[in-house]
């Protein structure tokens, strides 16, 4: 069974999901990341692929990915590390990357390093919905990929729907309307926004991102949904760290 | 074959819209709007004003004597440079900020390389009262500095864009990070025919007035509608698709596009993108770009600001891969010599971009009987120090010849 499935039928709150872009610190820090966030009961790890232009990602993740390129990392080499944390791991593992670097890799063999990996979904920001639904989900059901869409609080009710229709990993809840990166607390405008969305009753289990980076905010995230994900506040405290380890179980404990 | 944008927003494979959801309620506003507010009478009535007065149009269609006898053939120059500001490029400012207006936008955005795009974008904001924020590359605002001035005079804030090779494709990446962060109150003024649907064809359908004044003007002087060739510069591809725009389906005409080839287009160093580059996604649309196996995008080089981006507009690369368009390439030097050349022979000191255009004029074999309109997209005085550098390393350049 897809490990996003496992997880979401046995956990309703709470889900931890952490991201941090592959290659960052260091090339070969991957599989010691995902192992020690999965020590620490981290429930679901987002795993960056380093991308030249990330159109949607603050300062932090774009100099780690700009650091991660620098240090050799590729995709081809990020599967190998995926398959290889397999032996010791079971956490659900997603990619996250914009879609055209699936495209020059080529989507359906793309999608079958998924499945011969251990991937076992994928968030493309940049990857419309309707070109999902109209090319793409025979394929995704054929390798067993589960996919997130994104909605923010300008998504319509309508797309909302179609989010959830679509979504068969979680539906990623944008925290606000901004790039990732942002520290500020959560504002009642947004928590309106949040129960805008508890309120629509959706199937797919939602989880909060962008801006989530320490107790309180990741709290107030998993008080209207699911659970919360937290990436740049990572990599920030990944960026100054000589015991990566270490410093993990730490951030972990701050936050829950 | 159909040259233009389809009902999804394509030109053949190339198009359409790959933007993160944080930007789709603008863009869809966009799309279901555009060719609404475009037709509305009282847009058409103040835009056109807006060109005859305020711009200048329609803009003069020379014919270029010394030029013509130089190159044995008919030249004709569409001075786009005369235009207030000095380039095509205020056509779709002017069009763009009447329909910001219209949708309730208080707050523009825009990326620029030239500068010309952000100058452009800074004038209407001041005529418009809008506050105005210009993304520049900081490598481009070290080598366009009038502009940066001019910006700045007009009362717009220039922000450095600090990433990547920091020109134009990474002003445009935090122009489009800014219009995430602020979907409600802005608007992202683009300045080329680049980015998701509906902006090529927003933008095309805004520089369009260049090749309808051709059409009228060239008939003037010739008594017929169609040259045998048009030249135009692309970066983006703006100039190029408005001096196209009206001539697509009369394929009569020849259509030419001139690319950066920087130090050689496989020097390492280059802006050819027709060449380079490979289908991709790049600034939200499906087209030509530069970019590595791995999908990662490559730094571009060109000496000219405005057309060192490793992309092409989606309908210029499906003009090019269908044949419609012919492509030449013209490096720094032969651009450089180019527009010492036309400063000479015709007193018009054009803009380097420009210049990528009119260097092709030896590539190209023209007839005696043929007719050939040059889109000069924009004048030089933005690039007085690289001309005075290209001089100085040249002295024997620094008398004319004739
Ligand atoms: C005078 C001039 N011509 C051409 C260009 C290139 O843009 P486009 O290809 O969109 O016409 C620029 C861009 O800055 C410009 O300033």
């Amino acid at each position: 069974m897809n490990r996003l499935e496992s997880l979401f039928s046995n956990k309703y709150k709470e889900i931890l999901n952490v991201y941090f872009t592959a290659g960052h610190p260091t090339k070969d820090a991957t599989q010691d990341i995902i192992y020690a966030l999965e020590q620490n009961g981290v429930d679901l790890i987002e795993v960056g692929i380093p991308y030249s232009d990330p159109m949607a990602d603050g300062e932090t993740i774009q100099k780690s990915s700009a650091i991660a390129l620098s240090n050799g990392m590729n995709l081809s080499l990020l599967f190998q590390q995926v398959k290889d944390s397999r032996r010791r791991s079971n956490v659900p593992i997603v990619l996250m990357g914009y879609y055209n670097q699936m495209l020059q890799f080529g989507i359906e063999k793309f999608l079958k390093q998924c499945q011969l990996s251990g991937v076992d979904g994928l968030i493309i920001p940049d990857l419309p919905m309707s070109i999902y639904k109209n090319e793409y989900i025979d394929l995704f059901d054929k390798y067993d990929v589960k996919i997130s869409f994104l909605i923010t609080p300008e998504t319509s009710d309508e797309r909302i729907r179609l989010a959830d229709e679509l979504s068969n990993g979680f539906i990623y809840v944008v925290s606000k309307s901004s790039i990732t990166g942002t520290s500020s607390n959560i504002d009642d405008a947004q928590k309106h926004y949040f129960e805008r969305i508890e309120k629509m009753k959706l199937n797919t289990p939602r989880l909060i991102g962008f801006g989530i980076h320490d107790k309180k905010t990741y709290q107030t995230a998993c008080n209207h949904s699911q659970g919360a994900i937290i990436g740049s506040a990572f990599i920030r405290t990944l960026n100054g760290s000589s015991d990566i380890s270490k410093t993990i179980s730490e951030f972990i404990n701050r936050i829950r | 074959m159909k040259y233009q944008v389809d009902e999804l927003g394509f030109y053949g494979d190339f198009g359409g819209a790959f933007i993160p959801e944080m930007l789709h309620s603008n863009i869809e506003t966009l799309k279901s709007e555009y060719k609404k507010i475009i037709a509305e009478a009282s847009f058409k009535e103040e835009f056109n004003s807006l060109l005859k007065d305020y711009v200048g149009r329609p803009s003069p269609l020379y014919f270029a004597k010394r030029l013509s006898e130089k190159y044995n053939t008919k030249i004709y120059l569409k001075r786009e440079d005369l235009n207030h500001t000095g380039a095509h490029k205020i056509n779709n400012t002017i069009g763009q900020i009447l329909l910001a207006k219209r949708l309730g936008k208080k707050r523009i955005i825009a990326e620029t390389g030239a500068g010309q795009h952000g100058v452009a974008t800074a004038t209407v904001c001041a005529l418009m009262g809008l506050e105005c924020i210009v993304y520049m590359g900081k490598v481009d605002i070290g080598r366009q500095a009038p502009n940066v001035a001019r910006m700045k005079m007009l009362g717009a804030e220039v922000r450095p864009a600090l990433s990547g090779s920091q020109t134009l494709k990474d002003a445009t990446n935090e122009a489009i990070r800014d219009w995430i962060n602020n979907p409600s109150n802005t608007h992202y003024i683009i300045g080329s025919v680049v980015g998701p649907h509906p902006y090529p064809d927003m933008v095309a359908r805004f520089q369009s007035v260049i090749s309808e004044e051709m059409k009228w003007q060239l008939k003037e002087h010739e008594g017929r509608e169609n040259p045998n060739y048009i030249v135009a510069c692309v970066g983006g591809g703006s100039n190029a698709a408005g001096a196209f725009y009206h001539y697509l389906d009369d394929l009569d005409v020849k259509i030419v596009a001139v690319e950066a080839a920087g130090k050689g287009v496989n020097s390492g160093e280059s802006a050819a993108t027709s060449v380079l580059g490979t289908i991709g996604i790049i600034h939200g649309s499906k087209t030509l770009l530069m970019q590595t196996e791995d999908g990662q995008i490559i730094e571009p080089y060109s000496i000219s600001a405005g057309l060192d981006y490793p992309g092409i507009g989606p309908q210029h690369a499906h003009l090019i891969s269908s044949g419609r368009a012919i492509v030449y390439h013209a490096s720094d030097e032969e651009a450089l010599a180019a527009a010492l050349e036309l400063s000479r022979i015709e007193g018009i000191i054009p803009a380097l971009e420009t210049a990528h255009a009119f260097a092709a004029l030896n590539k190209m074999h023209l007839k005696k009987e043929d007719i050939t309109i040059m889109c000069l997209s924009g004048r030089g005085d933005k690039d007085l120090s690289t001309f005075t550098a290209y001089l100085d390393k040249n002295p024997g350049q620094h008398k004319s010849d004739h």
